[in-house]
């Protein structure tokens, strides 16, 4: 006689676990942090706190975090997209990195001495270039039914290298003392920052596009067929919806946004397309778009949140001299523990003492 | 002084509520030893409620259960399997990807780590043998018709050797023989000492197979009776709570036009197999065209391929006249093609949308629903949806809700009501009363009545026999992808002939039979003018011009 474990599918979820679970998971993320970083010999507690304000602490910790925010939200919003749809765009990150390219492209090759004019070309390359990227997969997808999840995956790899083989070859800037990195771009070809910080325009666009989402989502025919589609793709023929088409501009237009993002990122940011510009918003993005349950709204506020991780984790590098490897675990166990958790949402866990084929059970 | 024995099952004072309304009213129910115990009641009475709370997937707010004499509380469906409650749900749960055998034994506790396949598939062969319930162990459940598939949810419960076995409207999608053997399996079970909760809206079946019947309605139990002795009017009557007529319709006179046609279709199936193999025909309006076959013999992939969900190999569908090659869905829905698929849940309703989202599934580009090039106006569907909700009697929780939370009957109410609703040309309609109750199975044949006394061309499939017979105004068998004959004068078939052509019988053979048994000779035209045969082209074309007049030779 021993203890069995039982799983089962919920028929329902209360309200307070929708609540509880998430937050329970946090906390025991944060007591296995605490674990490990006792272990590194620094406080756990003083390391917490060091996170908290340098993240939202003081407006210089809040403008990172939402520098962070911005790239999360739109290469967020570009996965939910995909993912109402049940087509699983996994190449943010990969888009993200050819709508860069195509607009350090714009800089070099097409360029007009006016930010606005030059804002457009930037942001209409990148969409292009980012919009191909993930249509090419969409096609793939919808036409011969090759696994979407792989084709974006590879095609991230693809654009990562493309993009280095520029910053270390044909547009090297000679001046940069061997770094990866073009040369700085001329202030027409930058996003302007606000506030005496490093906020730029990008987090304009990701509001916008955020409510623009949630409105097409919500109010269009458009966003009607994607989620049919997602939610039963056998009625979404019956309907007349065409799927080759939406897949094509499900993918489109959530490439093109997730390169608007990575121009953003440059443009914004760094001035210049450099090596490995992207630390990964494109993988993280997916969490985001995961955890906002792929709600355009809820999507902000989670790309806020982990933003401030990221920003925290920056902090205890600095602050606690942490190596970055250690940051890049405890970042990781929260995320571990709160979509692991999700587990528990769908699923019932019940251990039973185990008599078997005695159906004598009774309480 | 021996002891009485307990019933089987014993439900008292079952309450269970959802989000307001009361699907379970202090309902007591009872199952005994050797007897099939039925539950009556209109769509949304809550018999599925109740069985669904017997095998553990609800909770009930209030009632107790015993088994056996021995209070029980089921907190999972494993508790209530391991007490020896088989279910066979309306919407039956298999994994499609999945074979026969393998769902057979998915979710059972103690599995050995390596299946021991040939055994199971032995013990399932021997099963289905002794139960004349047919299946191919070894095939996928998703290659299988729902019929089929059925027929596996059954067997799997017999599997696990359930001593109650809970029968959620089995006999709608089964043919008279069929449901003869079913009939025999239940009553083979009954003598074994089994109790059978038996649900199903027909009265016939109900009177045939039961020894009690419970009524409930609107969630509360309106009594008990003994089977023998009781009418099928008076058990309509204490469902509905009024008098319910169903008589024959009177068949059209005048037939309309050629609205619809389809012309040497040959049309794949989802293994890949031919499964229409060179169908011709001609849909009327002002006329209800039957079409009778058991589950699987093509009769999914002709409808699909005429309304442009399934590609063809060869032939074509023609819409007035003109050919639609491989037309999307919508270019028959433009041209007022309206489809009642089989499928409700799988193809026909978004079970995770709402009731505003799926009345408008098939018309939101339309006006009034459309708002210029981009927009759904919603607060229209939602006026739209509370008149239909309304008009069709549809019991809904909320307009709000998933319709997942919806009954069986009133799923297909709801898809009933958007497709009627904005007058059809031609109507493609599969089973369309599978699931309802006898108030809302009149209301639905009196609508199609309706709709083809208004002009549509009707195309209705399905394999309830007395429903056929009742409607249509001609009538064709298909078997195995082939039309085995049309009649202008179904009526005058017996269901017992039409089970034969079924089968695969050919007509020259029933008719002999009839002759050989001495039966009256049929009366009228049995065979129409325009009969096709398959593959016989020349025929096809001879006999359509004998017809003459009306007739456009959609291929001359
Ligand atoms: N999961 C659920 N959530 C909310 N309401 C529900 C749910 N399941 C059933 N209901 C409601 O409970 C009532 C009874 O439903 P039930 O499925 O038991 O009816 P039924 O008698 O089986 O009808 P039918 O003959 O149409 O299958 C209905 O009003 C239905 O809408
Ligand atoms: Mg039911």
């Amino acid at each position: 006689m021993g203890l069995r474990v039982v799983t089962e599918k919920r028929v329902r979820v209360p309200v307070w676990l929708e609540v509880l679970v998430p937050v329970g998971a946090v906390m025991g993320a944060l007591i296995a942090g605490a674990v490990l970083l006792a272990l590194l010999g620094v406080s756990p507690l003083a390391a917490y706190a060091a996170m908290l304000r340098g993240s939202l602490g003081d407006w210089y910790g809040i403008s990172e975090t939402l520098v962070k925010a911005v790239p999360l939200t739109l290469a967020g919003l570009a996965v939910a997209l995909s993912f109402r749809m049940q087509v699983w765009n996994i190449g943010a990150e990969g888009q993200l990195y050819m709508g860069a390219l195509a607009a350090a492209a714009a800089v070099r090759f097409a360029f007009v001495d006016n930010s606005l004019v030059m804002f457009c070309l930037m942001a209409g390359a990148a969409a292009l270039a980012g919009g191909t990227w993930g249509a090419f997969a969409g096609y793939l997808k919808a036409r011969w039914n090759v696994n979407e999840i792989i084709t974006t995956l590879m095609l991230n790899y693809i654009a990562i290298h493309a993009v280095d083989y520029f910053v270390y070859g044909p547009w090297k800037d000679p001046a940069s003392l061997g770094f990866p990195m073009t040369a700085s771009f001329p202030a027409a070809a930058r996003l302007p920052q606000f506030f005496d910080s490093r906020v730029h325009l990008g987090i304009f666009f990701a509001v916008v596009f955020a409510v623009l989402f949630h409105i097409v989502f919500r109010w269009t025919k458009w966003g009607f067929e994607v989620r049919v589609i997602g939610a039963n793709p056998k009625a979404a023929q019956y309907a007349g919806i065409n799927f080759l088409r939406n897949a094509v501009l499900v993918m489109f237009v959530s490439g093109a946004v997730a390169g608007f993002s990575g121009m953003c990122e440059m443009a914004g940011l760094q001035g210049r397309l450099q090596h490995g510009f992207s630390p990964g918003y494109g993988y993280t993005a997916i969490i985001v778009a995961w955890l906002a349950r792929l709600n355009p709204l809820a999507l902000m506020g989670v790309a806020f949140l982990l933003g401030a991780l990221l920003v925290g984790g920056d902090t205890l590098q600095v602050v606690m001299r942490l190596p970055l490897s250690s940051i890049q675990v405890l970042q990781g166990l929260i995320l571990f523990a709160v979509l692991g958790a999700e587990y528990f949402l769908t699923y019932r866990v019940r251990f039973i003492r185990s008599v078997p084929d005695s159906p004598k059970e009774v309480d | 002084m021996a002891a009485e024995i307990p019933p089987l099952v014993f439900m008292r004072g079952i309450t269970k509520r959802f989000l307001g309304v009361k699907a379970n009213d202090a309902i007591d129910f009872d199952v005994r030893p050797g007897e099939v115990h039925t539950l009556l009641g209109e769509n949304g009475a809550g018999k599925s409620t109740l069985m669904n709370v017997l095998c553990g997937l609800y909770k009930p707010d209030g009632g107790e259960i015993e088994i056996e004499g021995e209070l029980r509380r089921f907190r999972t469906p494993r508790d209530a399997i391991a007490a020896g409650i088989g279910m066979v749900h309306q919407h039956f749960m298999l994994v499609p990807a999945q074979t026969v055998w393998e769902n057979m034994v998915l979710g059972l506790d103690a599995l050995p780590q390596v299946l021991p396949r040939k055994d199971i598939v032995r013990r399932i062969e021997e099963i289905s043998e002794r139960y004349a319930l047919r299946v191919d162990p070894l095939a996928p459940v998703w290659q299988l018709s729902i019929g089929e598939q059925q027929r596996v949810a059954i067997l799997k419960a017999l599997y696990r050797q359930a001593r109650i076995l809970v029968l959620d409207e089995p006999t709608a999608v089964l043919i008279p023989q069929e449901i003869q053997s079913l009939f025999a399996t239940i009553r083979q079970m009954r003598g074994e000492g089994h109790g059978i909760v038996f649900i199903s809206h027909k009265l016939d079946e109900v009177l045939a197979v039961s020894d009690r019947i419970s009524i409930l309605r609107k969630g509360k139990k309106i009594g008990t009776f003994a089977a023998v002795g009781v009418t099928k009017e008076k058990l309509a009557e204490m469902m509905v709570g009024r008098q319910v007529f169903f008589n024959g319709a009177p068949p059209t006179t005048e037939r309309g036009p050629v609205f619809l046609a389809v012309r040497d279709l040959v049309v794949r199936g989802e293994r890949g197999n031919i499964a229409v193999q060179g169908v011709s025909l001609e849909l009327r309006q002002k006329e209800i065209f039957g079409l009778a076959g058991v589950a699987g013999n093509g009769q999914l992939e002709l409808c699909e391929a005429m309304v442009g969900l399934r590609g063809s190999e060869s032939g074509d569908v023609l819409v007035q006249g003109r050919e639609m090659g491989n037309a999307s869905p919508r270019a028959f829905l433009d041209r007022g093609v309206a489809y009642i698929p089989e499928d409700r849940k799988g193809t026909g309703l978004v079970p995770s949308m709402n009731i505003r989202e799926n009345v408008v599934l098939r018309k939101y580009w339309k006006k009034p629903f459309a708002r210029g090039r981009w927009f759904i106006d919603w607060e229209v569907a939602a006026g739209h949806t509370g008149r239909l909700v309304e008009r069709f009697g549809v019991i809904t929780p909320g307009l709000g809700i998933p319709i997942r939370a919806l009954s069986g009957g009133n799923l297909q109410k709801l898809m009933l009501a958007r497709e009627l609703s904005d007058n059809p040309k031609a109507i493609i309609a599969v089973q369309p009363t599978w699931g309802l109750d006898v108030g809302a199975t009149e209301y639905v044949r009196e609508r199609l009545l309706e709709q083809r006394d208004r002009g549509a061309a009707v195309f209705l499939v399905s394999e309830d026999l007395e429903e056929l017979l009742a409607l249509s105004d001609r009538l064709a068998v298909i078997h195995q992808g082939r039309i085995m004959g049309i009649t202008k004068n179904p009526r005058a078939l017996s269901e017992e002939d039409l089970g034969l052509l079924m089968a695969g019988t050919s007509l020259e053979d029933v008719l002999r039979g009839r002759e050989e048994r001495g039966d009256a000779p049929l009366p009228g035209p049995l065979r129409d003018p325009g009969t096709f045969f398959a593959g016989d082209g020349a025929a096809q074309k001879k006999a359509f011009r004998a017809e003459g007049g009306e007739g456009r030779t959609p291929w001359a």
